[in-house]
């Protein structure tokens, strides 16, 4: 394809990594960052030992510790010998290949897909892998960011390159502004209810409209973070004046004469005006409201004001299925009031919504309540960054206060890798990505919600939003 | 990786939508740091029930694992490839695959064989109706065959071009792209200086 004709921002991201292009096989596409976490790693440094190759680009390769880590104690040795040897054997590797660390009680530890943005390492144009399918969040930059095997990233650490075949582009256009007290997470909710778990499959799916312009960088990365429960290669989203400010000053980010080359470069990385999606969709954000899911996948959800579906609502067969496996699973009567399922965990965390501004949106609706008193309320920094801004903000002290656990960070109960988990039967509202059987602890029920769902269910102990609390009488020190 | 060719093997029908890779290993089974045996791990919740169709006695042996649309969404784990071989599995018939498993089953040598829903429906039914029957998969013609006589099932499934090749040929990605490694150089010479590093010169 020539370069003078209209391209999509996908499109030009992605020529513009192209090692080796010829007919009929993937391109070759050249990786400018790749993180690496202790889970999908081992077998690949594993496999570079026997075959006697190295880590080609160690300097565009970074590595932390986060699915297994501890949230409590994280300054002892972790307690599960099995977690604490795979914590061990990527501390070995990286040693052995050269490859910076952030390790458990290191500053910059915590969740991989915070920990690159935090740094300044996840800018716009850049092509990032990680052996995580939630490496699409850092398309919130105007990255082609995306989830690989452990095959992949053994290759990615070989050759700094993959083979891949050039996905299809579609655009998302969510038109207008968000209503009041909707986020990110429930813009994202609703539009995966609408398109199932396989709408995105096949497409590098770009974000845009007057309501995604309008998010911060932390929802653009909740957007982005979500597109694989679509099914989406990747998801990114133009970089704007709002992607340059966060860059801007952090440890990695471009200095000098390179940060005015990087941004004049950025600038350029829009959809052409004449440029052609494959697909299409258009939303429109006024119509959107807090969003919730009722079944075992992300695309099984309604609004929070709708009551749980009954299997004989679904057209399909497959789904009508599938539709009765999960209320079964999730132990819930078809009509149910969605407000009047009762919750037992509220987590709130995880690179979805592990941000600073997720912890502040929390710590703003539980500040001068109680969690109640048949619910806990687990409050998980995403990086230790996270972690220590919040309590620079005093925010552990609101948490702590209403009743919540404060904890260290990681993916904890996101994926119930570490002792953060759901005991059967156990039902929880997590601000996570996914409500997978068993995902957060076995015979666990999860619903994904908002943080701000999430916070004002920890406090009335059924699925609520802010709007149904009552207000804060006395105490509040805010006007 | 061994090529394939063809393979024969009973196979086993799961009719569910939707199996998600937590559903085919759990977290809980990713902790280990070997390559091998996580045949253990294999769809480990639903084994527990005694009805589940890998606890017959028919389908033990089976290798070619028919399965809903949507099989394989959600993380990235290539563990989720390693359980079902480990357990000896050798083909995945689906009408859709999620993407990162699809991929990560090209390059472990599992063939993800995408067929049209209505195919695994007849599937299910002759598997159903023929406990134990077997299933051929054959890759050079890109055929599924199952039964004899006027129920003979037989159609094609999907797999992009330079997967078959791969899987037919038994070739080492790794090995092909470091054939390029001119090509590679050549393109880190043209990076932009403001590209970031993780470590500083």
């Amino acid at each position: 394809m020539s370069n003078t004709s209209p391209r999509t921002l996908a499109e030009k991201v992605w020529d513009e990594h192209v090692v080796r292009a010829v007919p009929g096989e993937p391109d070759l596409l050249y990786i400018d960052l790749h993180l690496i976490h202790e889970v999908t790693s081992p077998q690949a440094f594993e496999g570079l030992r026997l075959s006697g190759r190295t880590v080609r680009r160690p300097d565009l390769t970074i590595a932390t510790e986060d699915h297994n880590v501890p949230t409590l104690d994280w300054d002892k040795p972790i307690q599960d010998p099995v977690s604490r040897t795979q914590v061990e054997t990527l501390r070995t590797n990286a040693a052995e290949f050269g490859v910076r660390l952030h390790p458990l009680g290191d500053l910059d530890q915590g969740i991989v897909h915070v920990v690159g943005p935090q740094l300044g390492l996840t800018q716009p144009g850049m092509t990032i892998v990680c052996g995580d399918s939630h490496t699409s969040t850092h398309g919130a930059f105007g990255a082609i960011a995306f989830g690989i095997g452990t095959s992949e990233v053994e290759h990615v650490l070989a050759t700094q390159t993959l083979p891949q075949a050039k996905p299809k582009t579609m655009a998302v256009t969510i038109n207008g502004s968000l209503p009041d007290g909707v986020t990110a997470k429930d813009l994202v909710l609703t539009l995966i209810a609408h398109t199932g778990t396989g709408g995105g499959q096949g497409y590098i799916v770009e974000y845009r409209g007057q309501a995604i312009e309008e998010l911060s960088m932390e929802g653009r990365m909740t957007v982005c973070n979500m597109s694989i429960e679509w099914g989406a290669k990747a998801g990114l989203i133009a970089p704007d004046q709002k992607t340059f400010d966060y860059i801007e000053g952090r440890p990695e980010a471009p200095k000098g004469a390179d940060w005015d080359a990087a941004v004049a470069y950025w600038k350029t990385l829009v959809t052409d005006d004449d440029a052609v999606y494959d697909e299409e969709i258009v939303f429109d954000a006024a119509t959107m409201t807090p969003f919730v899911t009722w079944g075992t996948n992300p695309g099984q959800g309604v609004p929070l004001g709708a009551s749980v579906p009954s299997p004989d609502d679904f057209d399909d067969a497959q789904d009508r299925v599938a539709a009765e496996k999960a209320l079964q699973y999730m132990g819930l009567e078809a009509r149910t009031p969605m407000r009047d399922i009762k919750v037992d965990t509220v987590f709130v965390g995880s690179c979805t919504n592990g941000r600073i501004e997720d912890l502040r949106a929390a710590a703003a609706i539980v500040k001068g309540r109680h969690v109640d008193q048949d619910t806990r309320l687990l409050v998980v920094p995403g990086s230790v960054r996270v972690r220590l801004q919040a309590e620079d903000e005093g925010l552990d002290v609101i948490f702590k206060e209403a009743g919540a656990e404060w904890r260290g960070a990681g993916c904890s109960m996101c994926l119930g890798m570490n002792p953060d988990t759901l005991e059967p039967g156990e039902r929880s509202a997590s601000t996570s990505n996914r409500n997978f059987e068993g995902r957060q602890g076995k015979g666990g029920r999860t619903h994904l919600v908002s943080v701000p769902v999430a916070a004002a269910t920890a406090i009335r102990g059924t699925l609520s939003s802010p709007a149904d609390l009552d207000p804060v009488s006395t105490g509040s020190q805010e006007a | 990786m061994e090529p394939f060719t063809a393979h024969t093997g009973v196979g086993v029908p799961l009719r569910r939508s939707n199996v998600d890779t937590d559903q085919i290993i759990p977290a809980v089974y990713l902790k280990r740091v070997s390559r091998t045996g996580f045949e253990d791990g294999l769809f480990s919740a639903w084994r527990n029930d005694p009805d589940f169709v890998l606890n017959r006695p028919e389908y033990a042996a089976g290798t070619v694992l028919v399965a809903g649309p949507d099989f394989g969404t959600g993380s990235s784990r290539e563990h989720a490839v390693w359980a079902l071989m480990d357990y000896g599995f050798r083909v995945v018939i689906s009408p859709r695959f999620g993407d990162i498993f699809r991929g990560n089953s090209g390059k472990a040598g599992l063939l993800a064989a995408r067929v049209d829903e209505k195919v695994v429906q007849r599937l299910w039914d002759f598997l159903e109706d023929n406990p134990g029957g077997v299933i051929t998969v054959d890759l050079e013609s890109r055929t599924v065959r199952a039964g004899d006589g006027l129920d003979a099932i037989e159609d094609s499934f999907d797999i992009d071009d330079y997967t078959r090749w791969r899987l037919l040929e038994g070739l080492d990605d790794i090995g092909i792209t470091l054939g390029h490694e001119d090509d590679i150089a050549t393109f880190e010479a043209t990076r932009p200086s403001f590209k970031p590093t993780t470590i500083r010169a």
